[in-house]
C-alpha cells in the first residue's frame, strides 16, 4: 500500500453489500418455500397477458401462496399503472 | 438412545469433513461412545481427515447391502477407544444407499451403546445430502461468512424443517449454526460479514465460531483432527462448541481483533 493510497481509496464497505444483497434474497427464497413450481411460470404468464392490455412493470404482478387456516391461498395481485403517467406514455 | 447429528451446509468447502471429525473427536475426548459416518459416496474424506485412510477394509455401502458387518467396516479410533469411523464407499455410486437400509444401520449403531452419531454430509442437496440429514435429532449447519455460503445454508435450514423425519412428525431437528473460517481483522475492515450479521440473516444463534486459521489445513496434512491440536485456537473453538453442544456455555473466543500492547508492538512478541 503506498502512502498517497488514502487519497484514493473510497470507503467501501463489501460486507454491509453483502448482508444487505443476502437480507433481500433470503427473504425472498423464503418466501417462496414450500410453494408449489409452478408459481414463477404461472407469474410470468400472467404478466404477458396483462402486458396485452396495459402497460406494467415487470414486477407489477406478485403472486403468493399465503396459508390461511387450513387450506392454501393463491395471492394474485396486480398493480396498475397511475392513469395519468399511463396516458402519458 | 444414541443422538444423531448431522454436519450439513449445502455449499462444499466450508469445512464440513473438518468438523465431523473434530466433532466426533470432542464428544469421544468428553467420554461419549461416538461413531463418525461419511455419507459421501463415491468422494470418500472423512478417513483422510481422521488419519485412518489405511484402515479402511468395508465401507458405509458394504453393511447396508449385507457384504459386510457393523462390526467389521466400524473402524476404531487410534487416539479415543470409544470413537468409531465408518468410511463411504469410494467405488459404488451414490445411488447405494436408501432410506431404509441407511436405517437400519443407525439403528444398529445406536443398539451397540453409542451416545452419538455424528453424520458427515456430502455438499449440495441431492439424495445423500437428505439421506445423512434425515434421521437427525440436531444438525450443525456449517456457515462461511460469505454470501454464497449464507444463502446455501439458508436452503438447508429449510430442508431440515421440512424432508426429515423429525419434521414428517411434527417434530423439529434441533438447529445450530457453526461459523467457520472466521476472520476477525476482515470483519472490521468491512470486508467480511460479522458474526452478527450471519446470525441476523439465518435467524440463528452460532453454536461455535472458528477462526481462519493455518492449523486446520496442516491437521488435515497429518490425519489429526484439529480439535486436538490444543495449542491452535481453531481446536479451542471446536473444544467450545462440543461443550456448548453438550449443554455447557461457553463464551466465544477468537472472535475479536487482538490487541498487541505497547512492548509487544515495539519487540514483536
Amino acid at each position: 500500500m503506498g502512502i498517497f493510497d488514502f487519497l484514493t481509496q473510497r470507503n467501501k464497505n463489501t460486507a454491509n453489500l453483502a448482508r444487505d444483497r443476502l437480507r433481500i434474497i433470503v427473504a425472498q427464497e423464503r418466501s417462496m418455500r414450500g410453494a408449489p413450481d409452478y408459481l414463477p411460470m404461472l407469474q410470468r404468464e400472467l404478466l404477458e397477458v396483462i402486458r396485452k392490455y396495459v402497460s406494467v412493470d415487470v414486477d407489477a404482478v406478485k403472486v403468493d401462496l399465503i396459508k390461511d387456516g387450513g387450506h392454501d391461498v393463491l395471492d394474485i395481485s396486480v398493480s396498475l399503472p397511475d392513469k395519468n403517467i399511463a396516458a402519458a406514455g | 438412545m444414541a443422538e444423531i447429528i448431522v454436519v450439513t451446509s449445502g455449499k462444499g468447502g466450508v469445512g464440513k469433513t473438518t468438523t465431523s471429525a473434530s466433532l466426533a473427536c470432542g464428544l469421544a475426548k468428553a467420554g461419549k461412545k461416538t461413531a463418525v459416518i461419511d455419507f459421501d459416496v463415491g468422494l470418500r474424506n472423512l478417513d483422510l481427515i481422521m488419519g485412518c485412510e489405511r484402515r479402511v477394509v468395508y465401507d458405509f455401502v458394504n453393511v447396508v447391502h449385507g457384504e459386510a458387518s457393523l462390526r467389521q467396516a466400524l473402524i476404531k479410533d487410534k487416539r479415543f477407544d470409544n470413537l468409531f469411523v465408518l468410511a463411504a464407499s469410494q467405488t459404488r455410486d451414490k445411488d447405494s444407499l436408501t432410506k431404509e437400509g441407511v436405517q437400519k444401520v443407525l439403528e444398529d449403531i445406536a443398539a451397540d451403546g453409542f451416545d452419538f452419531i455424528v453424520c458427515d454430509s456430502p455438499a449440495g442437496i441431492e439424495k445423500g445430502a437428505f439421506l445423512a440429514m434425515y434421521f437427525a435429532d440436531r444438525a450443525v449447519v456449517v456457515v462461511n461468512p460469505e454470501v454464497s455460503s449464507v444463502r446455501d445454508s439458508d436452503r438447508i435450514l429449510g430442508l431440515l424443517a421440512s424432508k426429515t423425519r423429525k419434521a414428517e412428525n411434527g417434530e423439529r431437528v434441533q438447529e445450530h449454526l457453526l461459523l467457520t473460517r472466521y476472520n476477525p481483522a476482515r470483519v472490521d475492515k468491512g470486508e467480511m460479514l460479522s458474526i452478527g450479521d450471519v446470525e441476523d440473516i439465518l435467524g440463528l444463534k452460532v453454536i461455535g465460531v472458528i477462526p481462519e486459521s493455518p492449523e486446520v489445513l496442516q491437521s488435515s496434512n497429518a490425519g489429526v483432527p484439529v480439535i486436538l491440536d490444543d495449542a491452535s485456537q481453531a481446536g479451542q473453538a471446536y473444544e467450545d462448541a462440543v461443550a456448548r453442544i453438550l449443554g455447557e456455555s461457553k463464551p466465544l473466543r477468537f472472535t475479536t481483533v487482538e490487541k498487541k500492547g505497547f512492548f509487544a508492538k515495539m519487540f514483536g512478541g
